[in-house]
């Protein structure tokens, strides 16, 4: 889940955006974590999470790999999130992602109350996460600060593109395919809730951000 | 990443998914083709896109009777109407680009799927950055950009002689064959990957050094280096790296927070 950690944005791009997920140490309390992972999930879903995930199999939004001509017109763009819960079979990473703190904040409060024994980390703005964490109770254990993007950065493309490509680190939402949305919605060819679906398909780990991407999107197609 | 010849019918939809940019149409034989040096195995254009299964040949006879009549038509974006896209069968050293570019392959060298290892996220059950010390995670080609293990060692070689301990369980380590100079296996350095990570761990007031020689050898690497740093907080939540980054000139203000709520399992007694 480092691929949550340079997720690109002002801070104030990042108010609606609050990844929270679970792990357990390889070889150490391992054991019986797949139950505790559905359990982390499960409570998840109580808040109304815009996505959740398994790093095994994937989020919510999935492709169809058995699409007809038809479906065009009524796509299925992902799976029930108990389909999600239900496919954990393995000791894995899952993740939900929150666009209120409010929300991230009862799931908290929900979590000390389980006591699931698995290590749980909150990737967003630091700040915001330790004021959520210290209202429910919790004091943080350990941080990891994103000091962001170094080199040449002429590399690197316009903000707006990269604000959509990095909400999947692993770099599976491309560039190209973020800008082509953008393009697309300019155009009014598709919505930014559309295509920010069509993003989110992408992301194999369910920690994009459909919320945020189409408020990006949005702003994109205005101008701003 | 091969695209079947005989499926393709040039709609270009997998062009603008692919992250390296590595697939075009070959105007020679009007079909999407794959430049194989750039591109890294990472299976986004295979597994990301959805999958039609129609007739090429009926495809390519509707596209081209619509291209004849200049009509734009808007199919999905996301789709590839003929499953023309084909992963193909990897060896050495080759197949590391997908181990290291695809986040559904397991890493051999450490069991985990993806580019890194547990790092700060389970700390709070492995203890492995205490207080005091200072996790570095130092992570080349991101975002969307790629990297060649020859730029990768590059870094390495110039961090080797810093008062440093490389993750021994990362799996750019196991490239590494000799820690004392940060020197990779010479066969992959000709080999370019999504992104990599590097993991060492240092003392807080080694960190500025660590920095230093990262911001100076970044520009001179042919790709992106993202900069991430972890330490264990005290009993309040504080810690003395924060105030160190800010007298370094860091401007910071995300990243992941370990909320302390694993444990190890209670060890049972006779």
């Amino acid at each position: 889940m480092t691929n949550t950690l340079h997720r690109f944005g002002a801070p104030e791009s990042l108010r609606d955006d609050y990844i929270i997920f679970a792990m357990a140490a390889r070889g150490i309390n391992d054991e019986g974590a797949p139950a505790k992972l559905q359990a982390f999930l499960r409570l998840a879903l109580k808040q109304h999470p815009v996505n959740v995930g398994n790093a095994l199999k994937g989020g919510i939004f999935r492709p169809s790999k058995k699409l007809t001509p038809l479906a065009h017109w009524r796509r299925q763009e992902g799976v029930d999130p108990a389909e999600v819960v239900e496919g954990i079979d393995a000791c894995t990473a899952v993740a939900a992602v929150f666009d209120d703190p409010k929300r991230l904040e009862a799931f908290l409060a929900d979590l000390r109350q389980a006591d699931l024994g698995i290590s749980i980390n909150i990737s967003a703005l630091t700040d915001e996460a330790r004021a959520c964490c210290q209202r429910a109770g919790i004091t943080r254990h350990s941080v990891e600060y994103s000091l962001g993007f170094h080199g040449d950065l002429n590399r690197l493309p316009d903000r707006q593109v990269l604000e959509l490509s990095t909400m999947c680190g692993h770099g599976m939402v491309s560039h190209n395919f973020a800008k082509k949305m953008i393009d697309w919605v300019k155009e009014g060819r598709r919505d930014p809730r559309q295509a920010a679906t069509y993003m989110a398909k992408f992301c194999t780990c369910g920690i994009f951000n459909t919320t945020r991407a189409a408020r990006i999107l949005e702003e994109a197609r205005i101008g701003t | 990443m091969e695209i079947d010849q005989w499926k393709c019918v040039a709609c270009s939809n997998c062009i603008p998914t692919c992250p390296m940019g590595a697939i075009y149409i070959d105007t020679t034989v009007n079909r999407a083709t794959v430049n194989l040096d750039e591109c890294v195995e990472c299976c986004t254009c295979y597994r990301g896109m959805s999958k039609e299964h129609l007739n090429p040949t009926v495809v390519r006879t509707i596209r081209g009777f619509l291209k004849l009549l200049r009509i734009r038509f808007d199919p999905e974006p996301d789709v590839c109407p003929t499953d023309a896209l084909t992963p193909q069968e990897l060896t050495w050293p080759r197949i590391i680009r997908r181990a290291f570019s695809d986040p559904l392959v397991p890493h051999e060298s450490t069991g985990i799927h993806g580019r890194g290892t547990e790092e700060v996220k389970t700390n709070d059950v492995t203890g492995r950055v205490n207080e005091g010390e200072a996790g570095f995670t130092i992570e080349f080609g991101r975002p969307g950009v790629g990297v060649w293990f020859r730029d990768i060692q590059r870094m390495t070689m110039a961090l080797a002689p810093l008062p440093i301990a490389f993750e021994s369980k990362n799996p750019v380590y196991s490239l590494i064959t000799d820690p004392k100079t940060g020197a990779l296996r010479e066969d992959i350095l000709d080999e370019k990957v999504l992104s990599a990570i590097l993991e060492l761990k240092t003392t807080l007031e080694h960190v500025p050094q660590v920095l230093q020689v990262v911001e100076e050898v970044a520009p001179t690497l042919d790709t992106i280096v993202s900069i991430g740093v972890s330490t264990r907080c005290d009993a309040r939540g504080d810690n003395q790296l924060e105030p160190l980054l800010k007298r370094e000139g860091y401007t910071f203000y995300r990243g992941k927070t370990n909320l302390g709520l694993g444990r190890r399992p209670a060890v049972a007694h006779a």
